[in-house]
């Protein structure tokens, strides 16, 4: 049997990996890229809180989270697309205008 | 040490290095795909938590969907594949101290919790209760419901935005 400290751990490290990538990369993408990561990183975490309380909740949530990502990817690509279309670039030290 | 886990230490050491190459890749569909490795390996560890259900569903929904869509949106955007100057910004040895602080807060706060040893039978491997959690009005059933009207809604913003206005085209 695997201690759920193990698991903790894991998660814990993949969130601050995320954490790292949004904070230094300049690439939008990436930066979607690094949330995704972070958003999976909780996933295990709740995953392993569902396993060491024997509850099915925790397990539920991740579907939420899942879908919360789903939608979140689907707007955020669509925006960075947008985006590209009017600026050719997605750097993000380049988008710091409000007016278009 | 049993056998199993040795099989954790080996995923988890690949999982964490394939999420350093999807932050540190110069390439964005080799980050994509690093991406994509993480996912496979965090299915797996779902998998080792007898939560082979979510571990399906990550494979289906993270792969299938969001990974594929990220690659989409990498190719449509395809002149900054190889930017130039650095693919960091300047603030990298601040930001990178500030995350490590982070993990340093969590594992403060987590590695003192002596966890009780877990009976063998647990039912969080179960999707029967998993699908009578979802439709049980007592339980999940409305958010559930708000879920699929987010997707809907978010769906067709999705398209409302990336679609090019009549001058663009």
């Amino acid at each position: 049997m695997i201690p759920t400290s193990y698991f903790i751990i894991l998660s814990a490290i993949l969130f601050t990996l995320g954490a790292i990538g949004v904070l230094v990369r300049r690439n939008a993408i990436v930066i979607f890229m690094a949330i995704e990561l972070m958003l999976n990183a909780a996933n295990l975490a709740f995953v392993a809180f569902a396993r060491q309380f024997g509850a099915e909740n925790g397990q539920v949530l991740v579907f939420f989270v899942m879908t919360v990502a789903a939608a979140e990817v689907a707007i955020g690509l669509a925006l960075i697309v947008a985006i590209f279309r009017n600026k050719q670039s997605i750097n993000i030290d380049d988008l710091h205008e409000l007016k278009g | 040490m049993t056998a199993s886990q040795i099989i954790f230490l080996i995923v988890a050491v690949l999982a964490i290095g394939s999420a350093i190459a999807v932050v540190t890749a110069q390439n964005l569909i080799r980050a994509a795909l690093w991406l994509i490795a993480v996912f496979f390996w965090v299915a797996g560890i779902f998998g080792m938590l007898n939560a082979d259900f979510i571990a399906v569903t990550q494979v289906m929904l993270y792969i299938g969907g969001i990974a594929v869509l990220i690659l989409f949106a990498v190719m449509l955007t395809r002149k900054v594949m190889h930017e130039p100057g650095s693919r960091y910004n300047d603030n990298l040895w601040l930001s990178a101290l500030l995350a490590v602080l982070v993990l340093a807060g969590i594992l403060a706060v987590v590695l003192p919790v002596a966890w009780p040893t877990l009976q063998t039978a647990d039912v969080s491997g179960n999707v029967r209760a998993l699908g009578l959690a979802f439709v049980d009005k007592n339980q999940y059933l409305l958010p559930f419901e708000i879920a699929s009207i987010l997707l809907i809604a978010a769906l067709v913003g999705a398209v409302a935005i990336a679609l090019p206005t009549k001058e663009q085209l």
